[in-house]
């Protein structure tokens, strides 16, 4: 799936100036096309590469630019640079709501936006147009022998039990440069107690902290983690070694985050931008003939659940948690759990 | 003949009793309706003379109550009103015919004969003089089988002579008889109808004779 | 009948009373309904902002000597309950902003505050509420503010004040239909009982007896009394015009057949001369009176012509009847012709008498053992009464002027005659819509007088 189209390029060097820390840039289609759109996203190129081609067969003459940056860098870029994007795509709920309260965004409406439920949609500046539940990743291999934990207690009892199976072999976010780890963790503790007694206990075992789903799902599938906790399922499920990991969605509740997409205020190309979008809303909301998004779970899974999951709301409630106190004084009880310093 | 009269007024009444009885016809007087009902139920009389006018109601309730009786008798109205604003009514109530005072009675006799010949007439209108049937209601004269009708004036001229035979009446008196009082009438014209009788009367047993400076009278052998 | 003079009209005033009344209910229900509905979604913000607010300075603290706030989740999500309104928040100390946006300041004053204003491009809703921490060094006050967009509210207000506007003018309509039916309900009885009193005939004077509504009940009392009135007043007049002709008529009676019973019993040539001059002139007299009396009955009548149809050739041969017996007198031969059987609307008294004065006449003026020809025709939708008679014919001057009152015609020398007849029969052919036509005949003497009336 990697680079396989042509026109696709890494261009690194060619990136704008910016002062935000930018991971990655492809551009799909001709470059300094007159029709362009800008996205900025925290999902990686090839992840998301297929969306974007599959928009560009719906509509070949825009080219598409895409950025790849960590939420906190989008936030800086968007509200506090003002850098000229069309679309930011962001896992970061908390941020990309707070992008759309404080005014950085401008609203957008068309019959695919409208059409979205209630809560996919905030005011008509945020669209959600995929919901992805975080998962506990556990390796097989080191799990031969013990059942699969299929909720949090089960995962305690089984960490408690097998002390030195797991010391070191346990993996979570980085709550302090992880955006979406932070909004797992934050919505996680805000559901059950039972979170910071699993971090307690996490945190005993020496876990290991990550900045990104990704490398915990490499780590757990080259046998290095035995647990990955709280790792976006879908980027598990995309992987082709699938083999090696079990994907579990815990029973007690899964945490749903959903993936947004808003126009920022200074747009350059604001048409081009709902373009984008409603292509994004139709193909991850309807059954057209696009290749399934591989961001997006089958929206069964939650149809059949639906006491288990946990779909996190948009809305100001998530500002919450940015409030510096707050964010302190939670982080400082995680730090407390987790490094047990 | 013999009439009811229903007149309230005294004097009329009394002159109008006399002035009929002067052609020969009996007269009962009511002077009021409860009287006239009384004679109307004792009396069959040849006709009833109603006064519309009556102290003790109206005379259309008298013709009312007549024709609702289903009596014969052919009721005459004798009104002393508008005829423009009575006579409809009044006819309408079942009365034959109505005359306005005042009245020349050769009119009433006439309107009485009219209405008694549509009723059908009365056998004592016929009067033998000798061989001649004389019928004062139809006016004709029958000598054997010979039957003559009478025009009006040679008809009323025959009754004045019928009613007495042998009387001699003069030329003026028949004058007023025949003719009404506007009339110039001189008395050769009542030569002229004498004549016109007399040439019906031809080969009959009664003759029309002049009586010299008196006038003429009818004689029957 | 002339109209009456017209000022204002009843349902008019009517529908506009009730159309002002409801416009003026119509808006009013609007403007409560719309300040109720944006009070109701003040105050439920408003609440909820309180409520916010306070949940906010409760977590409010002071912690190893600086301030600590620990922002309720709860709180939030208690405002998202509104719908998706932006919300924005500051916590300030006396020092300063404590956290939330800086540019958000607080409302001035005292105690828990509202405001709306601008912030940020967007109308908003405010709330700063205080709290007194109470701290070994004395109360330090804090507030919370909080400023909350009104997107959906005002959305939600103006759908509220497009359906009271919908309201409204439903209301309008609804009461403009039921006013203008109101209007036509009330004014009903109005043009029913003009519509009775103007169908009824000129005779018809009976009182309205149908029921009204009660507003109507003196207008139609004082119709019934007037016309009360009117009825006995047209009563008397026709009772004096019959009673005149009593009065006269009666003693001329008893007279005239006193006479006659004299003339009978009086041998002396000359006094039966002058007791005939007598009756001549009773009969000149009583004649005169009669119709005298018929006239001024037709002008009555006419005055009051209440129409029916009527059969002229029946009423021919009817008032013939009548008259035969008069012409029989004389042996005059009345003929009736009937051409056409036309009928014609009118008072049939007055026509009969019409027909009657001028039979009357042609009797009157006629040669005995003569005839008169009675004839009715029907032609260019008039229907003619032609009365031909073989008598001494009108004067040489013609008939002009002989319909005219008292008129007589100079050849009548000794012939009863008031000059009334003719007079009589063309006011009656006139008030009909006809006309009286008279002259002498071409071939031979007498005369022919025309009745003309327009076919029915």
């Amino acid at each position: 799936m990697r680079h396989l189209v042509l026109s696709v390029c890494l261009m690194l060097l060619a990136a704008p100036l910016a002062a935000f820390d930018i991971e990655d840039h492809a551009v799909f289609g001709p470059e300094n096309a007159s029709r362009q759109v800008r996205v900025l996203s925290v999902a990686d190129v090839d992840v998301f590469s297929p969306v974007i081609e599959s928009f560009r067969a719906a509509h070949p003459d825009i080219t598409v630019d895409y950025t790849v940056a960590a939420s906190t860098a989008i936030m800086t870029a968007i509200s506090g640079e003002q850098a000229p994007f069309d679309v930011v795509i962001s896992s970061a709920m908390d941020l990309q709501t707070k992008l759309a309260n404080d005014g950085f965004t401008q609203s957008f409406r068309s019959t695919a936006t409208l059409s979205l439920p209630d809560w996919a949609r905030w005011r008509d500046d945020l669209f959600a147009f995929t919901q992805e539940p975080a998962a506990i990743v556990l390796s097989r291999a080191a799990f031969a022998g013990h059942p699969l934990p299929e909720t949090r207690q089960a995962l305690i009892t089984v960490l408690r039990q097998n002390p030195d199976l797991f010391r070191d072999r346990v993996g979570t976010y980085d709550l302090r440069s992880s955006g979406l780890g932070y909004l797992f963790a934050t919505q996680d503790a805000r559901t059950s107690e039972v979170y910071w007694r699993l971090t307690e206990v996490m945190g005993a075992l020496g876990t290991r902290l990550y900045c990104c789903s990704s490398d915990m799902i490499d780590d757990v599938a080259s046998g290095e983690l035995a647990i990955a906790y709280n790792v976006l399922a879908s980027y598990a499920l995309s992987r082709a070694d699938l083999t090696k990991v079990a994907i579990v969605l815990p029973e007690d509740f899964s945490t749903v985050m959903l993936r947004t997409a808003l126009i920022p205020r200074n747009a350059p190309a604001p048409v081009l931008a709902g373009r984008f979008i409603d292509f994004l809303l139709t193909s991850s909301w309807t059954d057209a003939d696009v290749p399934q998004s591989p961001l997006s779970v089958s929206s069964a899974v939650f149809l059949t659940n639906r006491d288990r999951f946990r779909r996190i709301r948009l809305g100001p409630e998530l500002l919450v948690y940015l409030d510096g106190y707050k964010r302190d004084r939670f982080l400082e009880a995680w730090k407390d759990a987790v490094l047990q310093e | 003949m013999r009439f009811l009269l229903i007149e309230d007024n005294d004097n009329l009444a009394r002159a109008a009793v006399d002035r009929l009885s002067l052609d020969g016809h009996v007269v009962d007087h009511a002077g009021s309706l409860s009287e006239a009902q009384d004679f109307a139920a004792t009396t069959d009389y040849d006709l009833i003379l109603l006064d519309i006018m009556l102290p003790d109601g109206d005379g259309r309730s008298f013709l009312k109550a007549h024709r609702e009786r289903r009596a014969e008798t052919p009721v005459i109205v004798t009104t002393a009103r508008s005829e423009v604003s009575d006579r409809v009514s009044v006819l309408d109530l079942g009365a034959d015919d109505y005359i306005t005072k005042p009245f020349d009675f050769s009119e009433l006799e006439a309107r009485c004969r009219a209405v008694l010949r549509r009723r059908g007439g009365a056998a004592s209108n016929l009067k033998q003089l000798g061989d001649v049937e004389f019928d004062s209601l139809s006016g004709t004269l029958r000598i054997g089988d010979n039957s003559i009708r009478l025009r009006n004036r040679e008809l009323r001229l025959f009754e004045v002579f019928a009613s007495s035979p042998d009387q001699i009446f003069s030329k003026a008196k028949l004058l007023d008889r025949l003719f009404s009082y506007d009339e110039e009438a001189t008395e050769n014209a009542i030569e002229v109808y004498v004549g016109r009788l007399r040439r019906h009367l031809q080969g009959s047993r009664a003759a029309i004779v002049t009586v010299r400076g008196l006038g003429y009278r009818l004689t029957v052998t | 009948m002339s109209a009456a003079p017209v000022q204002g009209s009843i349902r008019r005033r009517l529908l506009v009373q009730l159309l002002g009344g409801a416009m003026l209910l119509a808006v009013a229900l609007f403007i409560i309904v719309q300040s109720l509905a944006r009070q109701l979604a003040q105050d439920s913000q408003d609440n909820i902002l309180t409520a916010a607010a306070s949940a906010m300075l409760d977590t409010v603290a002071m912690q190893d000597g600086a301030l600590q706030v620990d922002l309720p989740y709860a709180a939030f999500s208690m405002l998202s309950s509104l719908g998706n309104e932006r919300v924005f928040y500051a916590v300030h100390a006396p020092s300063g902003l404590v956290t939330g946006y800086q540019d958000l300041v607080p409302i001035a004053g005292t105690g828990t505050r509202f405001d709306t204003r601008a912030f940020r491009g967007e109308d908003m809703r405010l709330i700063t509420a205080t709290r007194m921490l109470a701290l070994e060094q004395g109360p330090l006050p804090v507030t919370v503010t909080l400023a909350q967009t009104r997107d959906g509210l005002s959305r939600t207000v103006d759908q509220i004040v497009a359906m009271a506007a919908a309201l409204g003018t439903g209301f309008f309509l609804s009461v403009a239909v039921l006013a203008g039916l109101a209007a036509r309900t009330s004014i009903g009885p109005i043009l029913r009982l003009t519509e009775s009193v103007e169908r009824r005939g000129p005779q018809d004077l009976r009182p309205v007896t149908a029921p009204v509504p009660a507003e109507m009940a003196p207008l139609v009392g004082a119709l019934n009394t007037f016309m009360d009135r009117l009825k006995i007043s047209l009563q008397r007049s026709e009772e004096f015009i019959a009673d005149a002709a009593h009065r006269v008529r009666t003693p001329l009676a008893t007279v005239r057949t006193q006479a006659e019973i004299t003339l009978r019993r009086v041998e002396k040539e000359e006094n039966r001369a002058s007791v005939r001059e007598m009756i001549r002139a009773i009969d000149e007299s009583s004649r005169a009176a009669g119709q005298l009396l018929d006239h001024a009955m037709v002008t009555f009548r006419t005055d009051h012509l209440e129409p029916e149809t009527i059969d002229l050739g029946a009423l021919c041969e009817d008032t013939v009847e009548r008259l035969r017996p008069m012409a029989d007198l004389r042996d005059i031969d009345l003929r009736v012709t009937l051409c056409a059987r036309p009928t014609t609307s009118g008072d049939r008294i007055l026509v009969q008498s019409a027909l009657r004065n001028v039979l009357d006449n042609a009797i009157k003026y006629s040669q005995p053992e003569s005839e008169v020809d009675v004839t009715l025709r029907a032609r260019s939708g008039m229907a003619a009464l032609e009365v031909r008679d073989r008598g001494i014919g009108f004067p040489a001057g013609g008939p002009e002027g002989l319909t005219g009152r008292f008129v007589r015609g100079a050849n009548v020398e000794g012939v009863v005659g008031s000059g009334l007849g003719l007079t009589i029969a063309e006011e009656v052919a006139r008030a009909h819509g006809g006309h009286l036509s008279a002259q002498n005949n071409e071939e031979g003497p007498g005369a022919c007088v025309t009745l003309c009336f327009p076919s029915a």
